[in-house]
């Protein structure tokens, strides 16, 4: 098996150059030493108590995920490379956002369907005809990244709506250091804890037209049934603004406020993360009792800027992905230097017919699911599994798409019998605001049951901390 | 023709209620079938929120009223230049691609029944003529009865039950066009007077069709006719909450309550 996979430590016997200095760096562990750290580290994150579910997974939220201390390892040269790929990306998902709210000429041009566009559930109405500041909707971007092999990287996704687990980043960096200062004492690491700076620091770029002096941010929770809001408070904590649920906001003449114990404060930016079905009842559901009324006419008439924009979602669902390459050509005029995953449409007939002959071999996902749920992974099904799925698939198949099965990287992960590679991804936030940024580093998931190809924590998977070389 | 409008909208709450936030689509849109001479709205104690043009070219107005407030009243009183442009939309500035009115709304999915009425009516003619037969299959297929159907009634609703008002027309207009594959709109607005000639005594509504070549047609079901020089028009959307001249909400626990009235008249040239 390890054969039939790249594996990002060791090729042919031979030790990858980034990962030299952890080379003897387990043989030279104790079992006493190793289950020493790895309670220590449980104890660390239980501490702080980050143990939500990344990504919207549902689930316990009080689960902890699994942390393998193995770290993550990119060369310098390997991750500029992906830098560029992801800020490129970055960018075209913006145009694109700004074009199909605007004129579309996109799909005036024929290069994207326009029933993908604006029948699309997560088309808003509501933000056709406006430009946010700096032409920017998704302003942290996270694009989901598979290897299978050394310089072949693939884009799996991409989340411009609030894409959640850069606390993991954070926290997994902070904890390694702090079990493990020889380590970074003998490898020149990029740092990562400039994130939450950087955010900000994007986030006041993107203050709106009416906002004439240092703009007051603020982090919009759903509350802390959450999943997330563990990541949400530790942020606002980072970044020095405050957390606040739609109830402490209010809209006032041409202006959104913050309830304060020193009288209202005008807030400028919201850094939300709650969905848009939820941020302004008196524009969309008028159920929500999350959000704030008249947030929508405020934004629109340049009194606060919302981050990410409404009506972002658009650009990043399963089958709008197919065109990203499309839109990388048609805004930027440039060839896309991250490669999307091969991707069938099942509502294409012919697609459909291809998927069908080949299911056994095939990925095939909800173009709506997440988490892992809703999927069939052909080679790891049963024939009863798979037979019952293509019913399913049948029956609507403008509800699907399908994959080939990557080839999906390993990287030494602790298991109970000692090291074993364990197949991993990657996620990293891509900052956009006056200037399009990447801290050097991201979130690895890996899959921590032998032989899975699924990272998703609801399905067994953990964290890494995740290197990238300084030259 | 010259027509004024005075359209008062009064809120009582039994409760005085802490704030209210509102969302006006309340002025004429621009097109070259109306043109506003003078236009004013008026909210009770309000502050004005942001203004600005949306993507379907409707002007939106916020206003807020800091509590506790009892009672708000919204006064639109105003005069507009119409002209006959056999219900069709010309020159007004909008940015939304057509297409994006082919989703359904709760108010406008087609049944069974809503695509069987689509299926009689007209098929096999250009998409102008079809939607005059959509329209006016609409028109026999719910009678006009006023206390019929409420403000939540679905097109669906309306034409089991066979009877309804202009908004359930417009509804089930709109239904039955996207089953024949024609993006359609409710649009809010108001009328002078009725196909017999009496005074309209409410805010009116009626369906846009997008006809290809021809851009949005309106169509209105209820009084059997293309909107002409008695039709005012204020703003549109995908059903009648989406397209409502006024939209609201209180923060606080008193019920709410609400007196419109609406007068029209021909102003004298």
């Amino acid at each position: 098996m390890t054969d039939a996979f790249f594996n990002e430590m060791f090729q042919s016997g031979r030790v990858r150059p980034p990962y030299a200095q952890l080379e003897g760096w387990t043989e030279r562990m104790p079992a006493s030493l190793r289950s020493l750290k790895q309670a220590e580290a449980e104890a660390l994150f239980r501490r702080i108590g980050i143990t939500f579910a990344v990504y919207g997974e549902g689930g316990d939220p009080d689960r902890l995920i699994p942390f393998d201390m193995f770290p993550r390892v990119f060369a310098h040269d390997e991750w500029r490379k992906l830098e560029r790929g992801i800020k490129q990306r970055a960018r075209a998902l913006n145009a694109f956002l700004v074009d199909v709210y605007g004129r579309g000429e996109i799909v005036r041009a024929g290069r994207i369907p326009s029933r993908l566009v604006y029948l699309n559930e997560a088309y808003e109405k509501a933000a056709a005809g406006f430009v946010p500041p700096r032409g920017v909707y998704s302003h942290v971007v996270g694009i989901d990244l598979v290897r299978t092999g050394p310089d072949e990287f693939f884009v799996l996704e991409d989340n411009c709506r609030t894409p959640s687990g850069v606390s993991y980043m954070l926290e997994n960096r902070e904890i390694m250091m702090r079990m493990f200062p020889d380590l970074f004492r003998g490898n020149r690491i990029e740092p990562v804890d400039r994130y939450p700076q950087a955010l900000r620091r994007t986030l006041a770029s993107v203050a709106p037209q009416k906002c004439d002096r240092d703009p007051t941010i603020v982090i919009l929770t759903p509350g802390h049934f959450n999943s997330a809001y563990y990541e949400h408070s530790f942020l606002a904590d980072l970044m020095g603004v405050e957390l606040v649920e739609g109830q402490d906001l209010f809209v006032e003449g041409e202006f959104v406020w913050m309830r304060t114990t020193r009288g209202p404060k005008r807030v400028d930016v919201i850094y939300r993360r709650l969905d848009d079905a939820f941020i302004d009842p008196l524009c969309f559901r008028p159920d929500s009792l999350l959000g704030v009324p008249g947030l929508m006419d405020v934004y629109r008439s340049g009194g606060v800027s919302i981050a990410s924009a409404p009506g972002a979602g658009v650009a990043d669902d399963k089958a709008i992905y197919c065109y990203v390459p499309e839109m990388i050509r048609f805004y930027l005029g440039e060839e896309p230097i991250l490669k999307n995953v091969p991707t069938w449409q099942c509502a294409n007939p012919d697609d459909l017919g291809h998927v069908l002959d080949n299911i056994a071999d095939l990925v095939v996902k909800e173009v709506h699911g997440s988490g892992g749920y809703g999927m069939l992974v052909g080679p790891k099904s049963t024939k009863a599994q798979i037979a019952a799925f293509a019913d399913k698939l049948r029956a609507n198949p403008g509800n699907y798409i399908a994959q080939p099965t990557l080839a999906l990287s390993t990287c030494p992960s602790f298991v109970d019998e000692g090291i074993a590679p364990r197949h991993v991804d990657l996620r990293p936030y891509c900052l956009v605001g006056e200037r399009v940024e990447l801290v050097p580093g991201g979130l690895t998931r890996v899959a921590l049951t032998e032989g899975s190809l699924v990272v998703n924590s609801s399905q067994g998977g953990g964290v890494k901390d995740t290197w990238v070389l300084a030259e | 023709m010259i027509l004024t409008v005075n359209h008062v909208s009064r809120y009582r709450y039994d409760l005085p209620v802490r704030s209210v936030v509102q969302s006006h689509r309340l002025t004429p849109s621009r097109h070259e079938g109306q043109r506003s001479l003078d236009w004013q709205v008026r909210v009770s104690d309000g502050l004005s929120g942001g203004a600005y043009r949306d993507g379907a070219g409707d002007w939106v107005q916020a206003y807020s009223v800091p509590g506790p407030v009892s009672e708000i009243s919204v006064e639109v009183v105003g005069r507009v230049e119409v002209t006959d442009m056999s219900g069709v939309l010309r020159g007004h500035r909008e940015t939304i691609a057509p297409e994006a009115y082919l989703r359904a709304t709760n108010a406008t999915r087609a049944d069974v029944a809503l695509a069987d009425l689509a299926a009689s009516a007209g098929q096999g003619t250009d998409p102008l003529n079809r939607a005059h037969s959509l329209s006016a299959a609409v028109a026999d297929a719910i009678a006009y009865r006023p206390g019929a159907t409420h403000a939540h009634t679905t097109a669906a609703e309306a034409l089991e039950l066979g009877e309804g008002v202009c908004q359930d027309h417009a509804h089930a207009l709109i239904a039955v066009a996207r089953v024949a594959g024609m993006a359609a709109r409710y649009v809010s607005g108001y009328l002078f007077s009725d196909a017999a000639g009496d005074p309209h005594e409410a805010a009116h509504a009626w369906a846009e069709v997008y006809v290809t070549g021809l851009g949005w047609v309106g169509f209105d079901p209820a009084n059997r006719c293309c909107p002409d020089d008695r039709y005012i028009r204020l703003g549109s959307g995908f059903d009648a909450r989406d397209a409502a001249p006024i939209r609201g909400i209180a923060r606080g626990a008193g019920n709410e309550s609400l007196d419109v009235t609406v007068a029209i008249g021909a102003a004298q040239q």
